[in-house]
């Protein structure tokens, strides 16, 4: 990891609002909110190990979500500047391996206001500590179900999308398609099973029949031998559309053009459901990613976004409110006053049941846009945004209000 | 036979679409570097003009000599010569230019520059800039008061109306508005600015004398989800009747009262309608409708959409050339 600092050094990177920003600002006056304001935030990461996988092209940014959150805080800085509010960010890097829940004791004392990109299950330890009871935590790295349902903590809003709501997102579009029949591919890992868990929960939700279902056999070099072994272990009468279930892309990329029938991928390949993608241009969003990349040198991604969209919802109630309460802050963001403008050609809110952050879902390839999601003609009697994900009858939350 | 034939016709054609009682709305077109130029008087295109890469604003000088593009993806604001068709300068606008408005000394061009969250000055005369003033984050709407003393800026991200005082070109007050604005225009008597919010999906109406908001105008079209009713470009009457809102992929055009305002009419128009421009008499409307490719023209006394009028991919902006000072 190129920017990682170890325990020992574990300390402080401020972003230097100013810095950034081109030139000398004279502005005489301003009557939104008069009061100087300084909004420190803190973003967390555990750095995870990544599986082995067959192909030597698959990588992730390893500053993924701090990136996302860096240019959120230069977005909120130069709308602060004309309200004299200061935003800065901490940035804490755990290496894998050692102990999360201590380096966010030590955020916290310096922040109540946390943007974490860390495993469900620490995520749910950071949200019990007795130091984080009064903090507002953004979850920017898990996509975990559970989080959003039984699992969720009053303390946490989701910004990231969860499998669930990725899962729907695609089958609203098979519908449109009419694929009526999935042939599910799950691969072995811990992840890919709670992806196929959710393509089998939205698969029931939308009435499309999962035909076929294979998990994974790892025992071959699919770079040599793709094109013998996929057709094989694909053969099956009829399906109308293959659901890869391998969220570290270790087999998925090779289903491709090797499939029994010729029919699309989609899933963890091919056809994805994600939060983000660099193709994603509509709406405006080509300039927050040429912000992005100018800032980042690479492409905006799903993580990113969540934390850009985190820090962006602290940025806006502050604007409005005036306040730094993470409580009050909370308040405001869960009201039907707060929106976001996500460049995604809708407003961005909160679900008051679990804190989740309404939002539509591009599906994507490598080189477009194919749809968004939800699609037109799923109908919700509050706003259609809610057909994707667990509505309110549908997660088993409590507390958030 | 045939040709002949088909001889006559085209010119009679040529001659009825050239007629003196036409004005020439000019069309950027963003995703075909063109403008398309539509005679009022029939309603069709006559002519498809190349100019620099993504054309979006549009904006007449106020002798009618000349048309500003900004073209934003070659980073410029060209001005073109209407008797030629000719692009005679290529102004320095600063990055990625989208709108701009122009000061009535008829010399100072304010032009929103949406990367750069800055909006530059500049003389067009000497071709220079004049001053670059930081706003917000996403530059969008710019207008400029019909007595010149202010220039506003609306910023996307930081959902701000900048009031810019045109003497000193400095930012001396701000004005906290609903979510993406995109647009603003002040009314004949410059008393009030009216300011569109895409995403938030509003109107606000502002004083000038406080640089309050003084009304929020929302909008309801049976049948379409609020999250589709996203207004962008706004068109006011100078007899103080109307307000004419675009309201993005709704596909509609909203009439508010001015007098209550309050939306009294909504016209179905094309699809992902941005912008709109009144002909001298204030007795028609054209709409740019970026998806669907094509123009829309709305009779102002009877409120009803009369024809649509296909010009290139994506049109943007338009501004209109009143007959008297077509050339030739």
């Amino acid at each position: 990891m190129t920017a990682l600092m170890t325990m020992a050094q574990f300390s402080s990177i401020v972003y230097p609002s100013r810095s950034v920003l081109s030139a000398v600002l004279l502005l005489a006056a301003c009557k939104i909110s008069a009061a100087p304001l300084d909004i420190s935030m803190v973003y967390l990461e555990q750095e995870v190990d990544r599986p082995p996988v067959l192909s030597n092209l698959v990588s992730w940014p390893e500053d993924e979500g701090e990136q996302g959150a860096a240019v959120g805080i230069f977005d909120n800085n130069t709308t602060g500047r004309f309200l004299k509010h200061d935003y800065t960010l901490r940035k804490i890097l755990v290496p894998k391996g050692e102990d999360v829940i201590a380096a966010a004791k030590l955020a916290l004392a310096g922040s109540q206001l946390v943007i974490a990109n860390v495993s469900a299950e620490n995520l749910q330890k950071l949200a019990d500590l007795p130091e984080a009871s009064n903090d507002l935590i953004f979850n920017a790295g898990s996509a975990d179900i559970t989080l959003r349902s039984e699992g969720c903590r009053a303390n946490v809003l989701h910004t990231l999308p969860s499998r669930a709501m990725l899962t729907d997102a695609l089958m609203q579009f098979f519908n449109m398609r009419k694929w009526k029949s999935v042939f599910l591919l799950e691969g072995n890992r811990d992840v890919d099973r709670q992806f196929a868990n959710s393509v089998r929960n939205s698969a029931k939700k939308y009435r499309v029949s999962i035909s076929h279902e294979k998990r994974w056999i790892e025992d071959s070099d699919l770079r040599r031998s793709a094109s013998s072994e996929i057709p094989k272990f694909t053969q099956a009468r009829k399906y109308d559309v293959i659901v890869v279930a391998d969220e570290n892309d270790d087999f998925g990329q090779y289903v491709l053009y090797n499939s029994w029938l010729p029919r699309p991928i989609t899933g963890t390949s091919g056809l994805e459901p994600v939060a983000w993608d660099r193709v994603v241009e509509q709406w405006g969003a080509l300039q927050l990613q040429s912000r992005f990349v100018e800032n980042a040198g690479r492409p905006m991604t799903s993580i990113d976004y969540a934390a850009w969209a985190a820090v962006r919802s602290v940025g806006e109630a502050v604007t409005r409110t005036g306040s730094i309460i993470p409580a009050e802050l909370r308040e405001y963001m869960m009201s039907d006053r707060f929106s976001l403008a996500g460049f995604k050609g809708r407003k961005l809110t909160y679900r008051s049941w679990n804190g989740q952050l309404r939002q539509p879902i591009p599906l994507v390839h490598p080189k477009s846009v194919v749809a968004l999601a939800p699609i037109e003609g799923f109908l919700h009697h509050t706003t259609e945004l809610d057909t994707l994900g667990l509505d309110q009858p549908e997660s088993n939350c409590k507390g958030m209000e | 036979m045939k040709s002949w034939f088909t001889l006559a016709v085209s010119s009679t054609l040529l001659l009825t679409s050239q007629s003196v009682f036409a004005h020439w709305v000019y069309i950027s077109n963003e995703r075909d570097d063109t403008i398309s130029v539509i005679d009022t008087e029939t309603n069709e295109v006559i002519k498809t003009i190349d100019v620099g890469e993504r054309p979006r604003g549009v904006t007449l000088s106020h002798d009618f000599k000349y048309l500003f593009i900004c073209a934003s993806d070659s980073d410029t604001v060209q001005m073109m010569d209407i008797a030629t068709d000719k692009i005679i300068h290529n102004l320095p606008s600063g990055e990625d230019p989208e709108q701009f408005a122009l000061h009535p000394d008829n010399k100072h061009l304010y032009i929103a520059n949406e990367d750069d969250a800055v909006a530059t000055v500049v003389d067009i005369e000497t071709r220079t800039v004049v001053a670059q003033v930081d706003v917000g984050v996403e530059p969008e709407g710019m207008a400029v008061s019909h007595d010149g003393k202010w220039a506003i800026v609306t910023s996307e991200t930081t959902n701000m109306a900048h009031w810019i005082d045109t003497a000193t070109n400095q930012i001396i007050d701000n004005t906290l508005v609903d979510q993406r604005p995109r647009d603003a225009e002040f009314t004949r008597d410059n008393k009030e600015l009216w300011v569109s919010s895409e995403i938030g999906g509003t109107v606000s109406v502002i004083s000038t004398d406080t640089r309050q908001i003084k009304k929020v105008i929302n909008f309801e079209i049976k049948g379409i989800t609020a999250g589709r009713i996203q207004p962008v470009g706004i068109e006011l009457t100078s007899d103080g009747k109307y307000a004419f809102i675009a309201l993005g992929p709704s596909n509609h055009v909203a009439v508010v009262d001015r007098a209550t305002y309050e939306p009294i009419k909504y016209i179905l128009v094309g699809r992902r309608v941005w912008h709109t421009a009144l002909t001298p008499e204030e007795d028609k409307l054209y709409t740019t409708n970026g998806v669907s490719g094509d123009v829309t023209v709305l009779d102002v006394k009877t409120l009803k959409a009369e024809k649509s009028v296909k010009v290139g991919r994506f049109p943007w902006g338009a501004a209109i050339l009143p007959k008297d000072n077509i050339p030739g």
